[in-house]
């Protein structure tokens, strides 16, 4: 019974002399370290936080506050009609990748987990390529596809005579992001898709519900959580992406474009780090509403999918 | 199974998109090892461009896998602890702890080097060394270490592991790297990979915080695109391709094998 006792003595954790690092964690639990154990283990991530990121962070956002303009500075994205323009081109523009590849994926992906048939595994291998590209090659990809030299434009040019190139501006962009969203999106319907209940379906359809009422209603439902979280990653990569739009040509006005020019050609680094902040708030407030959005749906794996 | 046209028509879509994935690879390999690509491939195979690469990029692509693997030492040593404070002992502070640690993947890697640079720029020694560049990539990287493991961890009965090695007299540290990690060993591994291969082609960040004597791998990659001939542009990527493979499917392999345990490792999350 010795074995017990020793159990019982770890649960009754000795008192600490200061109260306030033990407050900081959660309710002790047996077999966990002491609060002096936790901070230390905490400590690298923590100086890293606060150094490399919180500080930082800080900092411009007070260099922001001391330019000519002050506070105002910050609503400059606002107030320019040149900035508001790339703010509004570089939204819609997100939104269109975002709607076009849920809805690309959505129908692919549910197609892939619904049949079975030769070749499908290297399908959906090859679909889920370009997870790890960097931006970089992802506009690279593009100019393949619709560049100069590009597969679009020879074909174009075999069947029309005219070479039809738009590599180089916003729609190229478009397809830069649409090629990056494509992995992630048709992972997670995917994934989705696997936990869908088919009797519901077969309910549905038993009771006389046309195809796209049981779409409707059955099978977006349950894919809803896996199309949310996904389409807003999707959003957020084209709201803040650089590499592509920087492969692919430098005067796309996309707001991130704007922010690299406004930093190293005019050195306006009150307005660049304002048009930061205001970028990154954005891109966080979008991601953060979708997970409480998501989380209250449903409780799916490793929680916080955004 | 009935097969009309819906089938043949969903089947058609996922093959164009997958033609759309593939056929700019295939292609950019292929321009790789072509003599000239403006006459196509009947003008024969060549490694020349390969070799041109790296007698330009060799430094950038060993300085990528140096940092990466600098960036993989830092992120366990404080992404591993991290982990597991979290999941033992979570608390009000320490949630806003983890949103702050998650908060450099939802803000634009443009913003992120700012900051860095409005503070550290001013630092000579550290500005204009490596050290600078890994610092953003810890920073990108530090939060899918943290949840990778962190979902591992969550997944494990970690009370009574511990519990049963306290009663045999196991002390803190010997219950940590004896019990926790072994035990965490698989979202280790996840995340292991995904800071690698996210750290190799990491670029919002470091086109901003790289000096000339400081390139990586994807700002050699910006460069090549956007100053030598299309061949080497195309045989750099390949070079980057032969090297991201193998990580793409290592990945790929261990999410598989933890699906069947109903854990989905994160992917989807890194920026463009």
């Amino acid at each position: 019974m010795s074995s017990v006792e020793h159990i019982k003595e770890g649960r009754s954790r000795p008192s600490f002399p200061w109260a306030f690092p033990s407050s900081l964690f959660g309710r002790a639990t047996p077999g966990a370290g002491s609060p002096a154990i936790l901070a230390l283990l905490m400590l690298p991530g923590l100086i890293i936080v606060a150094a490399f990121f919180a500080i930082p962070m800080a900092l411009v956002a007070m260099r922001v506050a001391d330019g000519p303009d002050g506070l105002a500075t910050y609503f400059v994205i606002l107030t320019n009609d040149r900035y508001l323009a790339s703010l509004i081109q570089t939204l819609v523009m997100s939104a269109g990748v975002t709607v076009t590849a849920l809805i690309l994926c959505g129908v692919c992906g549910l197609f892939l987990v619904r049949n079975r048939f030769a070749g499908r595994n290297v399908i959906t291998a090859l679909l889920t390529l370009p997870l790890s590209f960097p931006g970089t090659v992802v506009g690279f990809m593009v100019i393949m596809l619709a560049g100069r030299q590009g597969v679009i434009g020879s074909v174009t040019d075999a069947l029309w005579g005219e070479k039809i190139v738009f590599a180089y501006e916003i729609t190229g962009l478009f397809v830069g992001y649409l090629y990056f969203s494509i992995p992630r999106v048709i992972l997670a319907v995917m994934a989705s898709a696997e936990k869908l209940d088919p009797q519901l379906e077969e309910a549905a359809r038993s009771l006389g519900a046309p195809t796209w009422r049981v779409v409707r209603d059955v099978i977006l439902p349950g894919l809803m959580p896996g199309l949310v979280s996904s389409g807003a990653i999707c959003f957020a990569t084209a709201m803040g992406a650089f590499g592509t739009a920087f492969t692919l040509a430098t005067d796309i006005d996309v707001l991130p474009m704007v922010i690299y020019t406004e930093f190293t050609r005019n050195a306006n680094i009150a307005v660049a780090a304002a048009l930061s902040i205001a970028l990154g708030a954005m891109t966080w407030a979008v991601l953060a509403a979708v997970r409480i959005f998501v989380g209250n749906g449903a409780t799916s794996g490793t929680g916080g999918g955004a | 199974m009935r097969r009309d046209w819906k089938f043949y028509s969903q089947l058609g879509l996922t093959i164009v998109l997958c033609l759309f994935i593939v056929v700019p690879v295939v292609m950019s390999a292929l321009a790789g090892v072509t003599v000239n690509v403006f006459k196509g491939l009947s003008s024969g195979l060549t490694l020349r461009w390969i070799f041109e690469v790296w007698d330009l990029y060799a430094q950038s692509i060993l300085l990528s896998l140096g940092i990466a693997m600098a960036c993989l030492v830092v992120t366990l040593v404080a992404g591993v602890p991290l982990a597991y404070v979290l999941v033992r002992r979570p608390s009000r502070m320490m949630r806003l702890f983890e949103e702050l640690l998650t908060l450099p993947v939802a803000i634009p890697g443009l913003a992120l080097a700012l900051a860095l640079l409005i503070t550290y720029g001013g630092v000579s020694g550290y500005r204009s060394s490596w050290l600078f560049i890994l610092t953003g990539h810890v920073l990108f990287t530090l939060p899918f270490m943290v949840r990778s493991v962190a979902a591992v961890m969550a997944a494990m009965d970690m009370k009574m592991l511990e519990e049963g090695a306290a009663s045999l007299g196991a002390g803190f540290w010997r219950r940590f790297f004896g019990v926790i990690v072994p035990n965490a060993k698989p979202g280790i591994l996840a995340g292991a990979l995904m800071v690698v291969t996210l750290s190799i082609g990491e670029f919002n960040l470091t086109w901003m915080l790289h000096t000339p004597l400081t390139k990586t791998l994807p700002v050699g990659l910006a460069d090549a695109y956007a100053s030598m001939r299309l061949e080497i542009g195309s045989a750099y990527t390949l070079i980057f391709f032969v090297l991201i493979m193998p990580l793409l499917i290592a990945m790929q392999a261990l999410a598989n094998r933890g699906s069947r345990a109903s854990r989905r490792i994160d992917t989807a999350e890194d920026t463009l």
